[in-house]
């Protein structure tokens, strides 16, 4: 753009802005613009580059660990097929089969749980609804570990240390009330007209719920049901207490990889295994990403 | 209520108790959809509280230190609270070492933690939130990214940090520094908020993003009319008006931080000595040495949490249930 051909550029009312002004507001605007993008560049290094390290050390073969260049050169597979590799009594694929039974046992609970729980919190009105909600919220909020030396002697008792129950039961402690609020603030926006009119057409509130709001809720559900998932995936504490061997999850195979040398931390396969465990879920969050944070964010900002 | 005599009322009511029957059953279906929720949670959250706070009075059974004789247990008192508030074992003062007098430097710890990175993380949250509302090229790829910490898993994160932060590791690297992350105590604990504060900005950057995108872009338009410089924009309106969905957060990553675990367990196992052991951390440990001072530890842990998030609803305005349940104004009694 030159100064030169556009001399008489217009505001809204009419008037002609000097050349010189308008320089200096474009001046001003390429500045703020440059420093937004020069922050978002800063917040996107800052929140990539560890992940990133994370997967080029994968690549990285054993001796070239702390090898600084930010290519996996060169490059091997070698510290993949030592991750599961059951050798050294480390047991990923089995962790990851463990994981997968007790968050999506978990997650199904929840749901069944779950939906109702926030179909009556999002649509019916009743006394004690508020309290019954701050109930639910309280409970997700509520810290794991006070729940774990109850529960670490009753499954003693019991014979349970070592079965998945005893890993699905105290999920269900902080993926139950996560799934109520999460969903009871999607359903609030559900088009309830829609309902209304089924069941002036006819229909049961259960068949008007299910026929009507329900398909239109599926995508919330499925949201709610990943986080849920995450949530339980992401769970380190209760599962380090309460599995065994038998039982235990990938954060807890994770956090106990060993190497083929007593005193040395094999990084590299630790961070193949990291990758492994942590990829699906990062490209399923990434795809979802829209409602992902809209159900994140669910109800923290509705007055 | 009467509207039990009007439901009974022959043969046709009147409207107006129609809908007071319509209502009730309204209620009761809502009870009976939310009821099996609260029953699930009064088992897996409720009995292990009750259980906690009834063991958490019983002795131990094992050596009484004071005799030397095998003791069966029995009722304690409130003797497995005091092991761990004044450091009690038995009679005499707990010696170091033990779990009784690691229970103040883990409170410390704790705290240390939850108050340091929870105030970096506002500040950086609401850093990348104003960030992340402008519109730029690339924006969505910002929204993307920032989820990726959030995704990892707390246990790989802390891996992913033990290796950075190792002695040839990558910041050692960077800041040409040859320092001991996990073996010098303030060094261990500089990990441990970093290593959260990466964690968990994120979270928080969204939570205050949310907040920000309900705020009318017409409003600063007009402070700008009056003159408003950007600093005044910044203080006058985003922050009153973010303040509810702040306090949200603020109160969500408290409580979160306060129950810290995973990171330190992987990232230092508590120490050099102690010095990065949180109440978490303590209460674990516990369990295996003695169920019962484990229960009135962890008690006490649930009652400190407990107490912090009093005072963040009653005294701070962190108003949750009614931004999280939506409740509507005037329906809460």
């Amino acid at each position: 753009m030159s100064t030169a051909t556009t001399s008489h550029v217009t505001d809204p009312a009419g008037k002609a802005i000097p050349a010189e002004l308008r320089e200096v507001h474009f001046t001003r605007n390429t500045g703020a613009r440059l420093r937004t993008g020069i922050q978002a560049i800063v917040i996107v290094i800052w929140c990539l580059l560890p992940f990133y390290w994370m997967i080029v050390t994968s690549f990285r073969p054993v001796d070239h660990t702390f090898d600084t260049n930010l290519l996996p050169l060169p490059l091997t597979w070698d510290n993949y097929a030592t991750a599961f590799s059951t050798q050294l009594g480390n047991h990923l694929l089995k962790a990851i089969g463990n994981s997968l039974i007790v968050c999506l046992s978990t997650v199904i609970v929840s749901l069944i749980f779950g939906v109702t729980a926030a179909y009556s919190l999002a649509r019916l009105e009743f006394r004690g609804k508020s309290l019954l909600a701050g109930i639910i919220l309280g409970a997700s909020m509520f810290p794991g570990v006070a729940l774990l030396s109850p529960l670490f002697q009753l499954f003693t008792n019991i014979h349970w240390n070592g079965t998945y129950q005893a890993l699905i039961i105290p999920s269900i402690s902080f993926a139950l009330p996560l799934t109520v609020y999460t969903l009871t603030s999607f359903l609030r926006e559900m088009p309830w007209d829609l309902e209304e009119a089924a069941r002036i057409d006819g229909c049961s509130r259960f068949s008007a719920f299910w026929r009507v709001i329900l398909p239109l809720a599926t995508p919330a559900v499925f949201t709610t049901a990943i986080l849920a998932f995450i949530a339980a995936w992401n769970e380190y504490l209760i599962a380090s207490v309460l599995s065994t061997d038998a039982t235990q999850t990938v954060t807890v195979a994770i956090a106990g990889f060993t190497g083929a040398q007593p005193h040395q931390e094999p990084y590299t396969a630790v961070m193949a295994a990291g990758t492994i465990v942590t990829l699906p879920l990062v490209v399923l969050v990434l795809v979802l990403q829209r409602k992902i944070v809209a159900g994140l964010t669910a109800g923290s900002v509705k007055g | 209520m009467s509207s039990v005599a009007q439901v009974k009322a022959p043969p046709r009511p009147p409207k107006s108790a129609r809908r007071a029957t319509q209502k009730d059953k309204e209620r009761r279906s809502a009870i009976w959809l939310i009821l099996p929720t609260i029953t699930l949670l009064l088992i897996v959250i409720g009995y292990p509280i009750v259980t906690a706070v009834v063991e958490s009075f019983q002795k131990d059974p094992g050596l009484d230190p004071a005799t030397g004789m095998f003791s069966e247990g029995g009722f304690a008192g409130f003797s497995n609270y005091l092991h761990f508030l004044l450091q009690q074992c038995g009679t005499t003062t707990c010696p170091p070492g033990t779990n009784g007098a690691a229970f103040w430097v883990a409170i410390g710890n704790t705290f240390l933690f939850a108050i340091v990175t929870v105030v970096l993380e506002t500040v950086l949250g609401v850093w990348m939130a104003i960030i992340m509302n402008r519109t730029f090229k690339g924006r969505a790829l910002v929204r993307a990214s920032v989820l990726v910490p959030w995704a990892i898993p707390t246990a790989v994160t802390a891996k992913l940090m033990l290796f950075m932060f190792s002695t040839y590791g990558i910041v050692n690297t960077v800041l040409h520094q040859q320092i001991l992350w996990l073996s010098d105590s303030s060094a261990a604990r500089v990990a441990i908020i970093v290593s959260d504060v990466w964690k968990t900005t994120p979270f928080m950057a969204l939570l205050i993003l949310a907040g920000l995108q309900i705020i009318p872009e017409e409003v600063y338009e007009a402070a700008r009319m009056d003159g408003a410089s950007t600093v005044q924009q910044f203080f006058q309106i985003t922050v009153p008006l973010i303040k509810p969905a702040l306090m949200v957060a603020i109160l969500f990553r408290t409580l979160d931080a306060l129950r810290m675990y995973d990171l330190p367990a992987i990232l230092t196992g508590g120490g050099p000595g102690i010095s990065t052991t949180t109440l978490s951390m303590l209460v674990v440990g516990q369990i295996r040495q003695g169920f019962n001072a484990a229960a009135a530890l962890s008690t006490l842990t649930f009652l400190i949490i407990f107490l912090v998030a009093f005072i963040f609803v009653r005294f701070l305005g962190a108003n949750v249930v009614a931004n999280q349940a939506g409740t509507k104004k005037g329906d809460a009694r």
